[in-house]
C-alpha cells in the first residue's frame, strides 16, 4: 500500500534505531501521546530496538480510555431504549460502564450498530424516521470534524431525528496538565500526527516554550516514530527544546482550516473530566446552542451519575504515563481484556490492553525460528 | 487514537452538493467525503478518518522524508560489518 | 441395508411450491405443507436413495473404519456473499471440519431452521448450492430435518449440520501433539473469508472483487497425508472463526508448547490488506472458510508443503513458523523488524476500530 509500506521498511527502521544508539548518553523519557502511536510501538516490539536508555510511556490519547464513566452510563442508558437505535464506533462496545457495557446491552436486545463513519448514522436515521438515532461520537481534535459534518448534513437534509452523544477532549490541555504535575518525568513529546493534521502544531509551540520540552510532530508508521524519537533525542541531547513537523507529507502548522471551521461552527470549548484522570478545565468540546436538537444529552434530558472508577484501577496513573500497565496489582490478574477495570484495559489503543495483547511476560530473548 | 489511512482518489462526485469520491486502499474501495479537503483531485493521495479526507498526503514531503531516511541507511551500509553484526536474526 | 446411495446427477428445478411463494409457519409442522416443501425443494436437490426413503434415519452401509463425526451450525449473514452463501459453507465448513482429522467425508445431515417470512426461491437457492457443494465434495445428504419460527426470531435462515466420515485405523491428528522443532504450515493468504463478509456488512460497506475462500479440503487434507509417514503430520486445523491466531493458540495450549510464526511469510491478499488497515482489523482475527494449518515434522515438511503446493486449495501454501519448547502455551510473532510480540487470544469478535 503506498504511503505506507515504504514507512514500514526494516531496513530503514533499523539504520533510524541505530543512530539514537549512537546518539544516547544518558536515559531519557518520552512519551507519545497517541494510541495509535501507542499501538504501533507495541506492535512492532519497539522496546526490544531501542537502547535501554530510553523509556517510552505512554500518553492519554486514547478518547476510547479518557470518556467519563458517566458518559459510557449516558450511552448505556439511551442504548437501551426501545424507541433508539444507537450507533457508534466499534472501540466503545465493550468499555465498561458502572455496571455493564454496549456489547452486553446488545446481547440484551438493545438496537446498536456499529458503524466506520457518522455518515453512516445520518443514512440511518433517514431510513428510520420513527426511531431516535443517537451517536455516540467520541474522539480527539480528528474526528470532532466528522462529527461536526454528521450534525451540518443531517440539518441540511432536514433529518428530525438524528441525535450526537459527544464526547469529544483535546490533546493540549491535557500535556499541559501533565507538564504541571508533580509527578511528571516525561522530557519530550511525540505530538499525535492526526490530531496535528486537523489543527495544526501552533498550539504546541507555546507549551514547547514554557515548559522547555521538545515536542516532535510525529506519524503513526514505524519509521515515523523511530524519526520522531530520533529528533527527540538530538534536541534533548543538546538541550533543545522546539517544535519539529515529521509528519510533514499530511501536517502543516496551521493544520487543515475547512476542517477547523466546521468544528467551530457546531462545537464550543468547555470543561470535561477525563476518565481516570478527573477535570481538565477547557479540554472538552460540546455541542453549541444553536444546534441544541441535536444534542443527545439535552433532548433526552440526561442526569450525570457521578461514578467512581474501581479502585484498583490505576488508570489515572497510566494515562498520565506516570506507572506502567505492568505495575498494575491488578493487570493480567482482575483487569484483562475479558473483564476489564478500566477503559485502558478495554480499548486497543489502551496501553493496558496494549502490553496484555502483545507482551504481556517477557518472552525469551534471542528466540530463533 | 485516530486511525487514519491513505488511498488513492479513483473518481470524484459532486451530487446534490456534496463533495465525494471513491477512494481506493490497496485494493478495496470505499467512498469517502471530500468536503474537509474540498481541492483534493482525481490521483490525488488524500488520508482518509470515519471516512472523511482531512488531508491530501504531500507527495514531495513524503518522497523527502524517504529520501531522508535512505540516505541515512546508505550510510549505515557503508559502514560496513559493525553496523551489519547487529542485524536482527 | 441400501447401500451407498447413488445420486443422479440432476438438479431439477421444481414448480412452485403450493401458491407459497413464502414460508409460512405452517411449514415447520409437519402436515402438508412440510411435506410439499420436501418434496418440491429437498428431494429433487438431493435425490439420493437413502434420503427418498425418507425415514426418521438413514442406514447407510460403512466400511470397517473408525468413525468421524461432527456436528456444526451455520448463521452467516448476509445469506449469499460473494464466493458462496450458507448452503455451500455447511458443507464446506462440514467436511473441513472431518477433514482436519484425517477422515474421508462420507455424509451429512441438514437441518433448517427457517423464518416466518423467508421467500421460498430464498431457500431453494441455498438448497440447490447446498447440493452443489456436496457433489464436488463427494458427501451425500441422507437425512433432515425443517422448522420454522416466528418472524422477527430466525434471521431469515439458519442451518445445523451433522458430518460422518471414516478415518483409516492408526490415524490420529490431534492438537495435543506438536512437539518443538515441528514446522507450522499454512495453506494459502488469510482472511478472504471475513473480509467477503464484512464488505457486505451495514454500516461498514466498501467494493472489493474479494470473494470468500469457502472450500472443501478433504482431498488436500489427503494429498497432505499420503505425502508423509503415518504421525509425521501431528495435527491440522481450519482457522474459522477466531482466525489463525485463535487456531494457533488452541494447538500450543493444548500442546502444552510454544508457537513461533513468521510475520513476513504469512500472506494476506492485497484486498484484504486494504480492508483491515481501513478498519484497523488485524488479518490473524479474521475468519477463513478454505485454509488449514497444519503442525508437520521437521524432516517432511518439505514434502507435504510441495504435495499442497500441486493442489488448487494449496498453491500458496507456505511455512510460516516452529513449534518451539519456550513460552509453553504462547504463541509470538515476530515481526519483520525481528523484534517479538505476543499473539494472544481476542476476548470476543474483533470489532472495527477508529482509534
Amino acid at each position: 500500500m503506498k504511503y505506507v509500506d515504504e514507512f514500514r521498511d526494516p531496513r530503514l527502521a533499523r539504520s533510524l534505531v541505530d543512530d539514537i544508539a549512537k546518539r544516547v548518553t544518558r536515559p531519557w523519557v518520552l512519551m507519545e501521546i497517541c494510541g495509535g502511536q501507542t499501538h504501533t510501538l507495541v506492535r512492532y516490539g519497539f522496546d526490544e530496538l531501542l537502547p535501554k536508555q530510553i523509556e517510552l510511556v505512554h500518553g492519554p490519547g486514547c478518547p476510547v480510555c479518557v470518556t467519563p464513566l458517566e458518559i459510557v452510563d449516558k450511552a448505556i442508558s439511551l442504548a437501551s431504549r426501545r424507541d433508539v437505535i444507537f450507533v457508534s464506533y466499534g472501540d466503545m462496545l465493550r468499555v465498561p460502564g458502572s455496571t455493564t457495557d454496549l456489547f452486553r446491552v446488545k446481547a440484551a436486545g438493545g438496537d446498536i450498530r456499529v458503524v466506520y463513519t457518522p455518515v453512516e448514522a445520518v443514512k440511518i436515521a433517514q431510513a428510520n424516521p420513527a426511531r431516535s438515532v443517537v451517536f455516540f461520537g467520541v474522539g480527539f481534535e480528528t474526528t470532532a470534524p466528522a462529527h461536526a459534518m454528521a450534525i451540518l448534513q443531517a440539518k441540511r437534509l432536514g433529518v428530525t431525528n438524528f441525535y450526537l452523544l459527544a464526547s469529544h477532549v483535546l490533546v493540549p490541555p491535557a500535556i499541559e496538565t501533565l507538564l504541571e504535575s508533580a509527578k511528571n518525568r516525561v522530557q519530550g513529546f511525540i505530538a499525535p500526527g492526526h490530531v496535528c493534521t486537523v489543527v495544526g502544531f501552533q498550539q504546541y509551540e507555546e507549551l514547547a516554550g514554557r515548559y522547555h520540552v521538545p515536542i516532535v510532530v510525529g506519524g503513526f508508521e514505524p519509521t515515523d516514530l523511530l524519526e520522531a524519537i530520533r529528533e527527540l533525542v538530538i534536541q534533548l541531547e543538546d538541550g533543545r527544546a522546539e517544535v519539529v513537523n515529521q509528519y510533514a507529507r499530511s501536517v502543516s502548522r496551521t493544520g487543515n482550516l475547512a476542517a477547523q471551521h466546521a468544528v467551530e461552527q457546531v462545537f464550543e470549548i468547555c470543561d470535561r473530566r477525563w476518565r481516570g484522570i478527573g477535570p481538565i478545565p477547557q479540554s472538552g468540546m460540546r455541542i453549541r446552542p444553536e444546534f441544541a436538537q441535536f444534542d443527545a444529552e439535552r433532548v433526552f434530558g440526561l442526569e450525570g451519575s457521578g461514578a467512581e472508577e474501581p479502585s484498583e484501577c490505576i488508570a489515572a496513573d497510566v494515562l498520565m504515563g506516570i506507572r506502567k500497565p505492568m505495575d498494575c496489582p491488578a493487570f493480567g490478574r482482575q483487569c484483562t481484556p475479558e473483564s476489564p477495570l478500566g477503559a485502558p484495559m478495554v480499548s486497543s489503543e489502551g496501553a493496558c490492553a496494549a502490553y496484555y495483547r502483545y507482551r504481556r511476560h517477557g518472552v525469551e530473548a534471542g528466540m530463533k525460528g | 487514537m485516530c486511525l487514519a489511512v491513505p488511498g488513492k482518489i479513483l473518481t470524484i462526485d459532486d451530487a446534490a452538493g456534496l463533495r465525494q469520491a471513491r477512494v481506493q486502499f490497496g485494493g478495496i474501495t470505499r467512498v469517502a467525503s471530500l468536503e474537509l479537503v474540498p481541492e483534493a483531485e482525481v490521483g490525488d493521495y488524500v488520508l482518509v478518518h470515519v471516512g472523511f479526507a482531512i488531508s491530501r498526503i504531500d507527495e514531495k514531503e513524503a518522497m523527502q522524508t524517504l529520501a531522508d531516511l535512505e540516505t541515512m541507511a546508505r550510510l549505515a551500509d557503508e559502514l560496513g560489518p559493525e553496523e551489519a553484526g547487529q542485524e536482527g536474526q | 441395508m441400501a447401500k451407498r446411495p447413488e445420486f443422479d446427477g440432476v438438479l431439477t428445478c421444481p414448480m412452485p411450491v403450493g401458491v407459497h411463494d413464502r414460508i409460512v409457519l405452517g411449514h415447520g409442522s409437519g402436515g402438508k405443507l412440510s411435506a410439499e416443501l420436501i418434496e418440491q425443494i429437498f428431494l429433487p436437490a438431493f435425490n439420493n436413495s437413502a434420503l427418498n426413503q425418507l425415514n426418521d434415519q438413514a442406514i447407510v452401509d460403512f466400511p470397517g473404519k473408525q468413525l468421524a463425526f461432527t456436528t456444526d451450525s451455520f448463521v452467516v449473514k448476509p445469506l449469499f456473499f460473494p464466493g458462496g452463501d450458507i448452503g455451500s459453507l455447511a458443507v464446506h465448513g462440514t467436511v473441513n471440519d472431518l477433514a482436519m482429522g484425517g477422515a474421508q467425508p462420507l455424509y451429512m445431515s441438514a437441518a433448517f431452521i427457517l423464518e416466518e417470512g423467508l421467500e421460498i426461491e430464498t431457500l431453494r437457492r441455498v438448497v440447490q448450492s447446498l447440493q452443489r457443494a456436496a457433489i464436488e465434495a463427494g458427501v451425500t445428504i441422507v437425512t433432515g430435518d425443517t422448522k420454522v419460527v416466528e418472524k422477527g426470531h430466525g434471521d431469515g435462515l439458519f442451518i445445523n449440520t451433522t458430518g460422518i466420515g471414516t478415518v483409516q485405523r492408526g490415524l490420529t491428528l490431534s492438537a495435543d501433539q506438536a512437539v518443538p522443532g515441528d514446522r507450522v504450515i499454512l495453506s494459502g493468504p488469510l482472511g478472504d473469508h471475513g473480509i467477503a463478509i464484512l464488505a457486505q456488512r451495514e454500516g461498514l460497506e466498501f467494493e472489493t472483487t474479494i470473494q470468500s475462500d469457502s472450500a472443501p479440503l478433504h482431498t488436500l487434507a489427503r494429498a497432505m497425508l499420503d505425502a508423509a509417514p503415518v504421525g509425521a503430520i501431528r495435527c491440522m486445523r481450519d482457522p474459522t472463526r477466531g482466525g489463525l491466531s485463535s487456531t494457533a493458540n488452541e494447538i500450543a495450549a493444548k500442546s502444552r508448547v510454544g508457537i513461533t510464526l513468521e510475520e513476513s511469510c504469512i500472506a494476506v491478499r492485497e484486498e484484504v490488506r486494504g480492508a483491515c488497515e481501513l478498519l484497523g482489523l488485524d488479518p490473524m482475527y479474521v475468519a477463513n472458510e478454505g485454509k488449514l494449518v497444519a503442525i508437520v515434522d521437521p524432516c517432511v515438511a518439505g514434502a507435504v508443503l510441495a504435495a499442497m503446493q500441486q493442489h488448487v486449495y494449496g498453491r500458496e501454501a507456505r511455512i510460516i513458523g516452529t513449534v518451539t519448547e519456550s513460552n509453553p502455551g504462547t504463541v509470538v510473532m515476530r515481526t519483520a523488524f525481528g523484534t517479538t510480540r505476543i499473539v494472544d487470544m481476542l476476548p470476543g469478535d474483533q470489532l472495527p476500530r477508529i482509534c
